[in-house]
């Protein structure tokens, strides 16, 4: 073991992972449309999921606004696109960088004033609420009537656009889901993800081995908002509407946390596991009852389906699952 | 005591509320020697340590570190100085392997993985932890927690150490390995160390000058058979005990 860099991944994990991908890649040649737009579902929650866990997961400091960043990506590249017909791929940098600033400033705003816990997770939530009652008066971006993009062409996909299929958003999504992955990896064995979990883990110890806690919180509070804005970008185009009252709802911001806190805070491959599992749920969930005509017959199940999760597993899935499987990670 | 100062602290003071935890506390710990900081619980010893390593700021008073002021800076400026502490009541990085906190703190000193990985398993090593580097630090015994402190602080590379009572719990051989642990250490490394210990079989074995503190005021320093014979010193520690107790 001492030789081997944590960096590396032993053959079972990598042929585990290639597995993984392989199946990914194919599941769109045989998957119908219901199935794949529900893996679309699937791959945004899991990117968002995976975006969060860089703060709140790796480094600990909970999040509960997170929309925001999701709306501000959304808003940007689409206003952009709609009112300068710029492409998405300019335009959601630009909404990446939009988010990026907001993250740095709302996290140096508390971190600076040794705001922490829930104290901090009350403060995401209320500039997240901020921004969408600004957005409702925001008559650029239309306001409460909303963003409109033009209709997409569906005889073919134009990917420099961003207008296409399901199909084509799967494999952009699943391209973004695999490459968040390999970031996290990646920053987890760095320097800065030691310091990342080394403040999650004791924020008095990490500062006196020499860590500057507030530069890294906010270093990973912007690259978390920024990653975020980016699929709030293919989101935007892909739903070809925003509302102030969708894009910052409070609600995406929970849906966002819900699948990694599933599927196993600060780890790799929980939020992606989680994902898969709570929207399969959901979906589920909603044909077993479609028969019943009882209101909220659903929510009760998949309530109940995550109270029983959490209750079992209170450190999520994948710790466990890695376990039985045998497979190995570099997050806790 | 010929040599240079690597640590000076100069009337050092800090009051809680009613309390004067720290009362115009000087001494200094010459370049790679042992100084220990003795005294009964409530002296001031973790308050002095805080001070020194940038967790409180002191009301009066200075700290200089190879002759330059590093008064009042934030903890991790403190450590850049080259200041690595150790907490009393330890403060691992639980979800992290043994091996991993301490990289943390090598990290301080480069930025290359394999370097910082290579230096942690060394002092894993010396120190005695190395069958457990692959441990979770939450599973650690508390002995093994406080040798983990040291670990972690030493891997920062600092130019003195503070050890807050790092021993504390650990069995008479236990002691002894550490005991000369820190004299190879020193020796070694030409790294300074600031202990305060409770066990006085270590302090008396490992330091070249004892400082004691007694209701946060230096009362006495010495060399260590000097300390233990001086009057006040025994009376703080013994106090005006009624015969038998």
């Amino acid at each position: 073991m001492r030789g081997a860099g944590p960096v590396a991944l032993s053959p079972r994990t990598a042929l585990a992972l290639a597995g993984f991908v392989a199946i990914m890649v194919v599941l769109p040649f045989i998957a119908n449309d219901y199935i794949v737009s529900v893996l679309v579902v699937v791959l945004f929650s899991a990117y968002f999921g995976q975006s969060w866990n860089i703060i709140t997961g790796f480094t600990g400091q909970l999040s509960l606004g997170h929309a925001l960043y999701v709306g501000l990506g959304a808003y940007t590249s689409a206003a952009l696109f709609v009112h300068f017909d710029l492409s998405p791929w300019l335009g959601m940098p630009a909404g990446m960088a939009v988010a990026a600033i907001a993250g740095s400033l709302i996290a140096a705003l508390s971190f600076r004033f040794r705001v922490g816990g829930v104290y901090f997770a009350l403060l995401t939530i209320a500039f997240s609420e901020f921004v969408r009652i600004l957005f409702d008066h925001f008559k650029w971006v239309g306001a409460t009537e909303g963003l409109f993009l033009p209709v997409a062409n569906l005889a073919h996909d134009d990917p420099l656009h961003l207008r296409g299929s399901p199909t084509m958003f799967y494999y952009f999504l699943l391209a973004l889901t695999l490459g968040v992955l390999g970031l996290s990896h990646l920053l987890l064995n760095r320097r800065v993800g030691y310091y990342w979990q080394a403040i999650r883990e004791d924020e008095e110890a990490a500062q006196a081995l020499g860590i500057d806690v507030f530069r890294c919180k906010v270093m990973a509070m912007a690259l978390s908002a920024a990653l975020t804005a980016l699929g709030g970008g293919f989101l935007a185009f892909y739903d070809n509407n925003l509302y102030p009252d969708t894009a910052f709802s409070l609600g995406r911001s929970i849906e966002i946390i819900t699948a990694p806190i599933i599927g196993g805070l600060g780890t790799l491959f929980g939020p992606i596991l989680g994902a898969f599992l709570l929207t399969s749920l959901g979906e589920t969930m909603t044909n077993l009852t479609s028969g019943w005509e009882i209101a909220g017959l659903k929510q009760w199940f998949y309530g109940a389906a995550l109270l029983l999760i959490v209750a079992l597993l209170p450190s999520g899935i994948w710790p466990w699952l890695r376990r039985v499987i045998g497979l190995e990670e570099s997050g806790r | 005591m010929s040599a240079a100062p690597i640590l000076e602290v100069r009337g050092l003071s800090k009051r809680f509320r009613g309390l004067q935890a720290v009362d115009g506390v000087s001494f200094s710990v010459p370049k790679g020697s042992i100084v220990a900081l003795i005294g009964p619980n409530g002296a001031g010893k973790t308050t002095t340590f805080n001070l020194i390593a940038g967790a409180i700021r002191p009301d009066s008073g200075s700290v200089l570190l190879d002759g330059a002021d590093v008064t009042g800076l934030r903890p991790d400026q403190a450590c850049h100085a080259g200041i690595g502490r150790t907490f009393q009541l330890v403060k691992p990085f639980g979800a992290l392997s043994v091996l991993q906190n301490v990289m943390v703190g090598a990290l301080h000193a480069t930025g290359n993985m394999r370097e910082a990985r290579e230096a942690s398993w060394a002092i894993l090593e010396r120190l005695g932890l190395a069958e457990r580097a692959e441990t979770p630090a939450k599973s650690l015994t508390l002995p093994e927690r406080k040798r983990l402190e040291t670990a972690r602080a030493l891997a920062t590379r600092p130019k003195i150490l503070l050890l807050d009572e790092v021993m504390a719990g650990l069995r008479p051989t236990e002691i002894d390995q550490m005991v000369r642990a820190f004299a190879d250490l020193t020796r070694e490394t030409g790294i300074s160390i600031l202990l305060t210990e409770h066990v006085m079989r270590a302090v008396m074995a490992l330091s070249h000058h004892i400082v004691v503190l007694h209701h946060g005021q230096k009362i006495c320093e010495g060399a260590p058979e000097q300390v233990s014979r001086d009057p006040q010193v025994l009376e703080c520690y013994l106090g005006h005990a009624p015969a038998g107790a």
